[in-house]
């Protein structure tokens, strides 16, 4: 199994989430995330004094899914999120040892 | 019936109109607590709304005692400086007592509003950083020994500003706005900067709150303005007329600059150029034609949304930016008096344009270099007073938690589970029942 991550713009979360739907994801999990990459956030102007915001928001997702299926399921996160401007995110995927149903104590691919 | 005799002089509808007025300018410092409550960080947003609400409590209290007395009382020496102790405590006027068409209870009321708003707006300089005892000892000591003399100077019949000098401020842009950005500026170097200023950002944390209150401002600056007509009638409608006029090119003149020189209108920069304006039209109102307030409000647009960055430059932390731009903009309104003025406004001096000369305009700048340099020489002198007898700035880690939580136990928002102020994690420690219980 892998945990898939996904950091993407939070107007995307919809769509991603359509799209996940659809590729017959069920489950995921949704954080409210903050940070930057290369563009370093956004500039703010109040009273003629300019602020560097560094860290904009971000949305988290994150979904377990078998292996098998991980390469696709990041593919169509990606296709979901991109708007093709800077700042769109990012997408990795780490293995996963274990995982448990905590409502039945399923344990494997049975509790994803 | 009984009191029919005693009426007689009374104007029921210039009375009408100085009750509603009084109401609107009293709105205006709930409308200032927002307008500033927004502008400082999530932390102090509580404390910077409370600074506003308890000088509504102290400043009335300190004028209906003495205050009212020393600013419109018969003149004590002939001097013009400061007025009598005949009415502490408002003795010897009653409800049938006339100050003009209106009854005196009505004046002194509508008077002490302007007295706690121009208390309320130097908070704006301090913001953040201060103790609150000390903002409430020196709002009472700094209403009677600066706002009190000068509205005496100013407002008075027997004021020097006003009787021997003959400089013209039809509601406030000396006594209130000149005053409280001098005021404000004096303050600010007796307490220092924020604990990183001109390092860390700074950022208004709702502007939304901003603009709800830079509208019950603008609002209430009706009744500020028109209300000083003392009366239901034309000079009232001009004066409404111009306020609307100026605070409306002060907006634009604001947007304009703004555009041009960063890019984008701001929200911030539409509220602080509508305030802009309706502070230089302020002593002007009653004395520029509508031609005068429109140019006046653009002036004080376009000047003020330059001059909020004078702090930055010269390194004093005001804050809010009470002197880019109440002072400035106050002196703005002042001093173009001397430009614009019109006889058909004034019912006798003239200002350049009209052809009077330079003398209005000289008259004004005395006016203005008197206000502002008592106001700041007096406010310096108070603050260094109370800041050695009881300490003015908050310690370094009440600054650093945020005023909200270190002085008033309270925090504005519930921002989720794991902040101040949370419902999940609030454990009741006790309720006013078991204090009952246990006492």
């Amino acid at each position: 199994m892998k945990l898939i991550t996904a950091v993407v713009k939070p107007f995307k979360l919809d769509e991603v989430k359509t799209a996940l739907q659809e590729r017959g994801v069920h489950g995921l999990t949704v954080t409210e995330a903050s940070g930057y990459g290369r563009q370093h956030g956004h500039t703010e102007v109040y009273r003629g004094a300019e602020y560097r915001i560094d860290l904009v928001p971000k949305v988290r997702i994150e979904v377990v899914v078998e292996d098998e299926v991980a390469d696709e399921v990041m593919d169509t996160i990606v296709t979901a999120a991109r708007t093709g401007k800077i700042g769109d995110g990012k997408v990795w995927s780490v293995p996963v040892d274990g995982i448990v149903r905590v409502r039945t104590g399923e344990r494997g691919p049975d509790a994803v | 019936m009984l009191l029919a005799d005693s009426t007689a002089g009374l104007d029921t509808g210039d009375t009408a109109w100085l009750l509603a007025s009084t109401a609107l300018v009293l709105l205006m410092t709930p409308g200032l607590a927002l307008f500033y409550g927004g502008m400082v960080r999530t932390k102090s947003v509580l404390n910077m709304i409370m600074m506003s609400f308890v000088s509504i409590a102290v400043v009335t209290v300190v004028w209906l005692v003495a205050g009212y007395s020393l600013a419109f009382g018969p003149d004590a020496g002939g001097w013009g400086l400061i007025g009598g102790l005949d009415h502490l405590g408002m003795a010897g006027i009653s409800p049938t007592s006339l100050t003009g068409h209106v009854p005196t209870l009505l004046f002194a009321t509508f008077q002490l509003t302007f007295a706690i708003i121009t208390a309320a707006l130097i908070s704006g300089a301090v913001a953040d950083r201060t103790r609150f005892g000390a903002w409430v000892t020196f709002i009472a000591v700094w209403t009677l020994l600066v706002y009190v003399p000068v509205a005496h100077w100013v407002f008075s019949p027997g004021g020097w500003v006003l009787a021997k000098l003959g400089a013209l401020d039809y509601a406030g842009g000396t006594v209130v706005e000149v005053n409280c950005g001098a005021s404000g500026l004096a303050l600010a170097l007796v307490l220092g900067p924020r604990i990183g200023f001109r390092k860390e950002a700074m950022r208004p944390h709702n502007l939304p709150l901003v603009l709800l209150g830079a509208g019950l401002l603008w609002f209430g600056w009706f009744g500020f303005n028109a209300g000083s007509a003392l009366g239901a009638n034309g000079t009232a409608a001009a004066v409404l007329l111009n306020t609307q006029a100026a605070g409306c090119t002060g907006l634009l003149g604001w947007l304009l600059v703004e555009k041009r020189r960063d890019g984008h209108a701001t929200t911030l920069g539409a509220a602080s150029g509508a305030v802009a304006g309706l502070v230089a039209i302020t002593p002007s109102c009653g004395s520029v034609s509508l031609l005068g307030a429109l140019v006046i409000g653009l002036a004080a647009g376009v000047v003020c949304s330059y001059a909020v960055s004078w702090k930055f430059r010269f390194g004093f932390d005001d804050s809010l930016d009470v002197v880019g731009v109440h002072f400035v903009a106050g002196v703005i309104g002042t001093v173009l008096i001397g430009v614009f003025a019109t006889a058909v406004m004034t019912g006798g001096p003239e200002g350049l344009l009209s052809g009077g000369g330079l003398a209005l305009a000289g008259k004004q700048l005395v006016a203005v270099l008197a206000v502002g340099g008592y106001a700041f020489g007096a406010t310096y002198g108070i603050g260094l007073v109370i800041d050695r007898l009881m300490g003015f700035r908050a310690s370094a880690e009440h600054e650093l938690t945020g005023l909200d939580l270190a002085v008033h136990a309270e925090t504005a928002y519930d921002h989720g589970v794991l902040g101040h102020g949370t419902t999940a994690h609030a454990t009741v420690l006790a309720h006013p029942s078991d204090k009952a219980a246990t006492a």
